[in-house]
């Protein structure tokens, strides 16, 4: 994860041009997986594989007069509040877990067995104990979450440098001090990728989620669209889904991971 | 404003670490444990601190401020060297922009400008990171220094200036200094008294003391100091040197001018 960090740009023109380059070959890899979609959709009718036009504007048609905003917001709410969850109560918990060898040892079976299960069983689950509300999807996606979050937080806790645990008390830290100071800064770097994954996870489970057990989001919009047999619609769904995990990882969780870890690279 | 320390042992699991120890430290005064690697120095300076609690025997600290400086810097990677001199402070509840200032104070007279202050531990050198953590150690204002041989990384220019800067600092306030190392010239150079540690388990064997004042010791003085104590058997046997030759010990009394006060004094356990 951390070889993916590209620095912002200092200052000056060249250091732009740098950035824009990157960011150019970037957008070239992107290029590339459209020609091939395109490309493969000739051999295809339509039904088996719409090519990347049909689909972008069977997007703009969703959106512009159909339900899309609601349904991607509903899938939005559910996919963020379950995953808002998950890194409160997962890191929390795997923080303190840390701390201990007891709690670390008691907790590894669980988050097997956790890991272990399938989403799919959790959701029969969740709608057995939930119904057909926004709960069924919200926890779905923190227990499937949850476990990614904790396990990274827990190893962040353990892996302290034992010199700076000796300081903390030499220099007769407060509790909060420890953990703010201390704790807190190290444990985010590992923290951070797992919230990542998890972050993209929550999006996949929200719209399995939804597929079968509400009826808004996308989910269910593309329960929809199979029971039609249009494939054009299931694949725009898809692209949206997408290009919305794209601008909450870029837009809010890439440039927090460059604030929090300047030490770094400075 | 005394340390005092009775009858103190500790033990790793069944590995007995140190055994018996007696030592006094009254204020003012500069003792340096010497020994070999693996003899208990860093135990015992860990136990004076607290971070270990002894298995027998008694510490009492009477110093109301104790500062320790250990082997590494030991900074905060995600801290600017401001914020890591300023550690100490803000554990006492200082204001933000008082420790700030104190700090920045400190800094200058350890020789670091705002540009470093300014930096991360990654990007300053070794030879600053050690001048960080010494202002770290000094911003608490401390009756007693503990010190754990913090510069024994660093090339001889170094290591003299920052000796410079820790006696003057040491002599300006009347810090006690309670240093551990096995670098004989370092533990010569600051202290008044020398105690000989030897492992398996540690233990105090012998006691020396310098009564040229610390700031009166030129290089010379130091190096034929340093040779002089060399050649005490404890010193030897300590290290697991071999006995001196009578040669060697010959040679050093005929050719050296000793001045009386080099080792003045020695009793020995």
């Amino acid at each position: 994860m951390r070889a993916s960090i590209t620095p912002l740009p200092d200052k000056g023109p060249r250091a732009w041009l740098t950035y824009l380059w990157r960011g150019g070959r970037a957008a070239l890899g992107l290029l590339i997986f459209l020609a091939l979609w395109d490309w493969g959709s000739r051999f295809y009718s339509e039904l088996i594989l719409p090519s990347p036009w049909v689909t972008f504007t069977t997007l703009v048609g969703l959106l512009a007069e159909g339900n899309g905003w609601s349904e991607l917001a509903a899938t939005a709410r559910r996919a963020l509040a379950g995953f808002a969850l998950s890194l409160v109560v997962g890191s929390a918990l795997g923080l303190l877990a840390g701390l201990s060898v007891t709690a670390k040892l008691m907790s590894r079976p669980v988050i097997t067995l956790l890991l272990g299960t399938p989403p799919i069983a959790w959701l029969v689950l969740a709608v057995l104990w939930f119904g057909a509300g926004d709960a069924t999807p919200v926890f779905t996606v923190f227990i499937v979450t949850f476990p990614i979050i904790f396990v990274a937080a827990l190893q962040g806790a353990h892996t302290l440098d034992g010199q700076l645990r000796n300081l903390a008390r030499a220099y007769r830290l407060p509790a909060s001090m420890i953990l703010i100071d201390i704790y807190l800064p190290h444990v985010v770097s590992y923290l951070f990728p797992a919230w990542v994954v998890a972050l993209a996870m929550s999006w996949k489970v929200a719209v399995m989620a939804e597929l079968l057990a509400t009826a808004d989001g996308v989910g269910a919009a593309l329960a929809v669209s199979r029971s039609h047999l249009d494939t054009a619609a299931t694949m725009a769904w898809i692209v949206a889904v997408v290009c919305l995990l794209l601008l909450v990882e870029y837009l809010l969780l890439d440039p927090l991971k460059r604030k929090l870890e300047s030490w770094r690279t400075a | 404003m005394t340390l005092l320390i009775e009858g103190l042992s500790h033990r790793f699991g069944q590995t007995e670490v140190l055994t018996n120890i007696e030592l006094r430290l009254s204020a003012g005064e500069a003792v340096a444990l010497v020994g070999p690697s693996g003899c208990g120095k860093t135990t015992l300076l860990n136990l004076i601190a607290g971070l270990l609690r002894p298995s027998a025997g008694r510490i009492e600290n009477g110093y109301p401020a104790t500062s320790y400086l250990f082997q590494q810097p030991c900074l905060l990677p995600w801290q600017t060297a401001l914020d890591n001199i300023a550690l100490g402070l803000k554990a006492r509840g200082m204001p933000r922009r008082e420790r700030q200032t104190r700090a920045r104070g400190l800094g200058h007279q350890l020789g670091l400008t705002d540009a470093d202050l300014k930096k991360y531990p990654s990007a300053l050198s070794g030879g600053m990171k050690s001048r960080v953590a010494l202002a770290r150690a000094w911003a608490l204002e401390p009756e007693l220094l503990l010190l754990d041989e913090p510069f024994s990384a660093l090339d001889v220019g170094l290591k003299a200036e920052l000796y410079n800067l820790l006696l003057d600092q040491l002599m300006a306030r009347g810090t006690s200094l309670l240093l551990v190392t096995h670098d004989l010239m370092e533990a010569v150079r600051l202290a008044d008294r020398l105690l000989m540690m030897a492992p398996c388990p540690g233990r105090i064997v012998g006691e020396f003391k310098l009564e040229r004042p610390r700031l009166a010791r030129d290089e010379m003085w130091v190096y034929q100091a340093t040779a002089r104590f060399m050649q005490a058997p404890e010193v030897r046997a300590g290290f697991g040197l071999p006995p001196s030759g009578q040669d060697c010990a010959e040679h050093l009394g005929a050719s050296s001018q000793a001045p009386a006060d080099m080792v003045a004094a020695a009793s020995w356990r």
